[in-house]
């Protein structure tokens, strides 16, 4: 498959991805905040922390009123990971390489694009609950995941989809799990209250993992939400779940079946991963949750340059022109 | 939906005659027509609007500040062609396409023609469309000319001329191909009912054609793009999809002893036909234009080698010149003896002193047309301009007569087009498209255009044309 076209399938993979995510996002912190005693005001910051753009929010907004939140996460096109960017950017990627996608997820990209257009001009930020309508978009994108699943053929294209599918996916299942590091508890002592609970049940069904964690763990508490979310083997948004995932296309990709690796993306992913399958809950929590989960996507983003270079990287005609994306 | 008092005025009318009659050949388009209410027909549109919306069917539009993709409005009610109309025009067609064809081959080779006196010769070769770098070669199999898509017009008498020889990289087939399977759910009892010829089977026989081109068994085979800027990039990649071939840029490509390669994944790929869109000039930077960056460098010492076929062949384009035009009956006479079917418009060069004068004293009733510009830019429409237009194209003439071609004001035919709550006359041309592969063939369909505003000649894309399906019938 040609190089240029590896590299808008994967970054194709991991606008959807995010889009979707951030899409859960909002949900999560709609949940939290409505279970929020009354003395305690709407917590809008946390979400813009979590994402990793609070430096950018805080050069273009005043405060956090939730409409503003809203707006730039969702629909602000200068925030380039907002929904609309993300979406937009998915579409430009899908529209590149037409050719290589089938009828069916070409059109439900496009049709994805003018639904997010479509809540831009109805200003969904200033609707009292917006959930409806990120509640669309994630199923439009669950959809086109459904129908891809059904109808894309098993070469390096859907290898390398997937590929960008896992990667922003872990990354994002991280971030969520931070949003409840910034979320502000009226003080310390109220770790474990049932505030606090209440919090993590919200963020449990964000990622719609309530009902499993209910199964597998039964007690809802921070140690097991955490070793859920970040090392269980089987929950396919736990962060080690997407990271074997991931390596497993990249030995799709390379053909390497023998183990091992045979190449640098393949290796620091091993590695990653063979720390998380090996991980006690225990010593994440004694570095530190938040301290933790940076690391690992700072090791995410070490990963996917890796992958740029080995897969993407073209020798250039004239100058050097190969199309990074973040 | 009622047709009374419709009136196509002066012109040609494809569906009625000029006392109102229906054209036997719409008669079951027609009564479908009668039956089917205003209210249902715009509800048939608007989904048919939904419908291209949503298959993404769009083209870019140059210095337009209004969003870049556009959508290509698709009137339902198609344009209709008769089965011996169409056998006219397609023995026409061939016989236009053989004769160019043989012209370039005599132009890069002997020149037989221009030593024959039958075309000047510095017409020719001053052209900047004739292009040095191809002087002796023969491209594989002997074909310059795969790929053409011939403009047309129908005048008041109801005959057609052939208005423009697109020889270079004709564009809108993939508008032909989606239009059809829009209009197919619009009228679904119809197509079987009226014996509508298919065109959907036109991206296999541009594959065979294209793998024609190379002597390996299992040729691998691409569409070249400038990218997703250009303003057929939608067809770029449509066309791609449809035969199951990779969709290539410049940068995708290297070439290396004289050989083009793909960079893949897996590292490097031979490619051996490419169908390009990229304009001859932008194709090498090494032999064309230097600023060139989406071409490839190299490319044209490979296609030399006989290492990449490339089409159409590079330097096509000095045949489809508008004052080329002129002369392609006398071209089809030298070539193949015979007379030419399709009739050419009267064309006035203005770098010959007779025509000149005859053009700047009639301007007024004329059409002035740059022989480089395309896309219907650069062109004066006398009867409709000002006198200031008049005037400074008259001074555009005289300072630069070889640019400027002029012939008289050609009545465009109409067809019915939804407009409001009723149907009115719209300007049309058309476009079919000719394959030449082992034998040259005319695809039974075409690209109409329609120029969607009340009175309007202009049916570009560019300039608020539409476009309609186009029904060559079985008998």
């Amino acid at each position: 498959m040609l190089s240029r076209v590896a590299n808008h399938i994967y970054w194709l993979g991991r606008y959807l991805e995010r889009a979707e995510n951030y899409a859960r996002f909002i949900d999560v912190n709609f949940n939290l905040m409505q279970d929020l005693p009354l003395d305690l005001k709407e917590q809008w910051q946390p979400l813009v922390a979590a994402t990793g753009d609070l430096e950018l929010y805080k050069t273009r907004y005043e405060g956090f009123g939730r409409g503003q939140v809203l707006y730039f996460l969702a629909f602000d096109p200068d925030n380039p990971n907002s929904i609309l960017s993300a979406i937009t950017k998915a579409r430009e990627n899908a529209r590149i390489i037409r050719e290589n996608l089938s009828k069916e997820t070409w059109e439900k990209v496009n049709e994805l694009y003018y639904m997010i257009q479509e809540g831009m001009d109805k200003k969904i930020w200033k609707k009292e609950d917006p959930r409806f309508f990120f509640e669309k978009i994630k199923n439009q994108i669950l959809l086109l995941y459904g129908i891809a699943d059904s109808s894309v053929a098993r070469t390096e294209g859907w290898y390398f989809r997937q590929l960008g599918q896992f990667l922003e996916r872990a990354d994002k299942t991280s971030r969520i799990l931070d949003v409840k590091y910034h979320i502000l508890l009226p003080s310390t002592s109220e770790v474990g209250t049932p505030l606090d609970f209440l919090h993590w049940m919200a963020l449990l069904k964000s990622v719609t993992a309530f009902n499993t964690y209910r199964r597998l763990y039964g007690n809802i508490d921070s140690a097991g939400i955490v070793e859920f979310l970040v090392l269980n083997k089987l929950f396919p948004r736990s962060i080690y779940y997407c990271l074997k995932e991931a390596e497993n296309c990249l030995h799709h990709i390379s053909g390497n079946f023998g183990g091992g690796y045979q190449n640098p993306a393949e290796k620091a992913i091993g590695e990653l991963k063979s720390r998380l399958e090996f991980a006690e809950v225990n010593e994440i929590i004694s570095i530190g949750l938040h301290e933790y989960l940076d690391s690992l996507q700072l090791r995410i983003n070490h990963i996917s340059n890796l992958i740029d270079s080995n897969f993407f990287t073209i020798k250039d005609n004239f100058v050097t022109q190969t199309q990074h994306q973040e | 939906m009622k047709t009374d008092g419709y009136s196509a005025g002066e012109h040609f009318d494809e569906m009625f005659t000029p006392d109102g009659q229906i054209r036997s050949h719409y008669e079951g388009f027609f009564q479908n027509l009668k039956k089917t209410s205003t209210k249902k027909m715009n509800q048939l549109q608007y989904s048919a609007n939904q419908t291209q919306r949503a298959m993404g069917m769009t083209f870019n539009v140059y210095h337009d500040n209004q969003g870049m993709e556009k959508i290509l409005h698709l009137d339902i009610i198609p344009r209709i062609i008769p089965n011996t109309e169409w056998r006219k025009l397609e023995a026409g067609l061939k016989q236009r396409v053989h004769a160019l064809n043989l012209f370039l081959q005599d132009i890069y080779n002997d020149q037989k023609i221009l030593k024959d006196g039958i075309i000047p010769a510095d017409l020719i070769l001053g052209s900047k469309d004739f292009l040095k770098p191809c002087i002796g070669l023969t491209p594989p199999k002997g074909i310059w000319c795969h790929i053409t898509g011939t403009d047309l017009v129908k005048d008041k008498s109801g005959e057609y001329y052939i208005l423009e020889d697109n020889l270079r990289c004709p564009s809108g087939v993939s508008y032909m191909l989606e239009s059809r399977e829009i209009i197919k759910r619009v009228y679904p009892q119809l197509f079987s009912q009226e014996g509508v010829m298919p065109v959907s089977d036109y991206p296999t026989k541009l594959l065979r054609m294209l793998q024609n081109l190379s002597n390996k068994a299992k040729p691998v085979v691409g569409v070249l793009t400038p990218g997703i800027y250009n303003s057929a990039y939608y067809e770029h990649s449509y066309l791609a999809l449809q035969m199951g071939v990779e969709l290539v840029n410049g940068v995708d490509l290297i070439v290396e002893n004289k050989k083009v390669y793909m960079q893949t994944t897996k590292g490097l790929e031979q490619i051996d036909v490419l169908y390009r869109r990229i304009d001859d000039s932008f194709l090498d930077p090494l032999t064309f234009n230097p600023d060139s960056m989406l071409g490839v460098p190299g490319i044209f010492e490979a296609y030399k080698a006989g290492n990449i076929a490339l089409a159409n062949a590079p330097g096509t384009g000095v045949a489809d010149d508008k004052a080329v035009y002129a002369y392609v009956p006398r071209i089809i006479k030298y070539y193949l003896g015979e007379e030419p079917i399709l009739n050419n418009v009267p064309t006035y060069l203005c770098r010959e002193e007779n025509d000149r004068n005859y053009v700047l004293e009639n301007i007024h009733e004329l059409v002035v047309k740059e022989t480089n510009a395309a896309g219907g830019y650069g062109m004066l429409i006398g009867p409709k301009a000002s006198r200031q237009e008049h005037e400074k194209f008259r001074d555009l003439i005289k300072n630069n007569p070889t640019n400027y071609i002029a012939q008289p004001t050609l009545s465009l035919s109409t067809v019915p087009t939804l407009v409001g709550d009723g149907i009115q006359g719209r300007h049309v041309d058309l476009r079919p498209y000719i394959l030449y592969g082992k034998e040259i063939e005319v695809i039974p369909g075409a690209l109409t255009r329609v120029a969607l505003k009340e009175g309007s000649l202009v049916v570009n894309s560019s300039q608020g044309g539409g476009s309609k399906d186009t029904w060559v019938l079985y008998n």
